[in-house]
């Protein structure tokens, strides 16, 4: 038993044991922060695999941001614990049954063939870059989607500011329409009102006597 | 020697616990998209243990852009519950049934 297979059983140890907790823990942020170990754990066993870039971007994008998000989203909400538990436990033998004969039948199929076809897997050098060879490949035979991903991610974007965004209702703010349309007849209004014509007069007769 | 087959194994032990998780968890709407985020996390471990075993960056690169459609769904489905809860004061799936479905 050399130490890869130690650090293998381990991290698989570990994540199984965190996404176990995730779908047990009553208290949401618990089951965040369970399922932000389950990531670190599969973050350890990709590199491994020698996917050191995907790792660290598990590490970054998952951890970093999108479960920060979700921990935003528990602590904001104001979710009612108590009424939570009631009736958790009814789905409980059906789920278990379904995933545990999903395993099962992988197990087994997985377990009895020899999946690899008894082809150890590819080392490469030491000096064998993996980010190197992504970038590589990103941005030469896969521009196209990474093109169209980086699409997606704007419209995400858009779509999360659009749909929580909220106006304050005593805003202020132009209708540009409302003021194009507008005619002289809305604002501006002409009263006809008496000059006061005699205390003129007055003013210039005296003015006149004066002189 | 760990062989491909026990990374494929890992990947449906995790799967599996997240099938499970949105089955246990059919009450609370965030539990259920980290369910879902723990499916697609074994999914990406196949698809990284297959590229490696086999040699070819492909499998990776599919796990990039996994990666990319997830961060969006997580985001969007957030918005959305957000929105619902502030709409009906509650994340309980089961009070949201306006569409009958």
């Amino acid at each position: 038993m050399n130490f890869e297979t130690v650090v293998f059983y381990v991290f698989a140890a570990l994540t199984v044991f965190a996404a176990l907790r995730v779908i047990t823990a009553r208290n949401p942020v618990h089951a965040a922060l369970f399922l932000v170990m389950a990531f670190f754990s599969m973050a350890g066993i990709w590199i491994l695999l020698e996917a050191e870039f995907l790792a660290i971007t598990l590490v970054l994008v998952y951890v970093g941001a999108v479960m920060v998000l979700f921990l935003f989203v528990v602590m904001m909400l104001d979710i009612n614990l108590v009424r939570m538990r009631e009736g958790l436990w009814r789905w409980v033998p059906f789920g278990a049954v379904l995933a545990g004969l999903m395993v099962f039948e992988m197990v087994w199929v997985l377990g009895s063939s020899d999946v690899s076809g008894g082809k150890a897997a590819v080392k490469h050098a030491a000096d064998y870059s993996n980010t190197k060879e992504l970038g590589r490949l990103i941005y030469t035979e896969y521009v196209y989607p990474f093109e169209i991903a980086a699409a997606i991610l704007l419209v995400a974007m858009v779509a999360a500011i659009a749909l929580t965004s909220r106006r304050r209702k005593d805003a202020k703010s132009q209708v540009i329409p409302d003021q194009i349309a507008v005619s002289k007849a809305d604002r501006l209004r002409l009263i006809k009102m008496p000059t006061e014509k005699r205390a003129q007069e007055k003013l210039d007769s005296t003015a006149g006597v004066a002189r | 020697m760990i062989d491909l087959s026990d990374f494929l194994i890992l990947g449906a032990v995790v799967f599996s616990t997240g099938v499970a998780g949105i089955l246990f968890k059919q009450k609370n709407i965030i539990n259920m998209l980290m369910a879902i985020e723990l499916m697609l996390l074994a999914v990406n471990t196949n698809f990284i243990a297959f590229s490696h075993y086999r040699g070819d960056p492909a499998g990776q690169i599919f796990v990039f852009f996994i990666l990319v459609v997830a961060a969006a769904e997580a985001a969007i489905g957030l918005a959305i519950v957000v929105l619902l809860f502030r709409n009906r004061r509650t994340i309980e799936v089961a009070d949201w049934s306006e569409l009958k479905g």
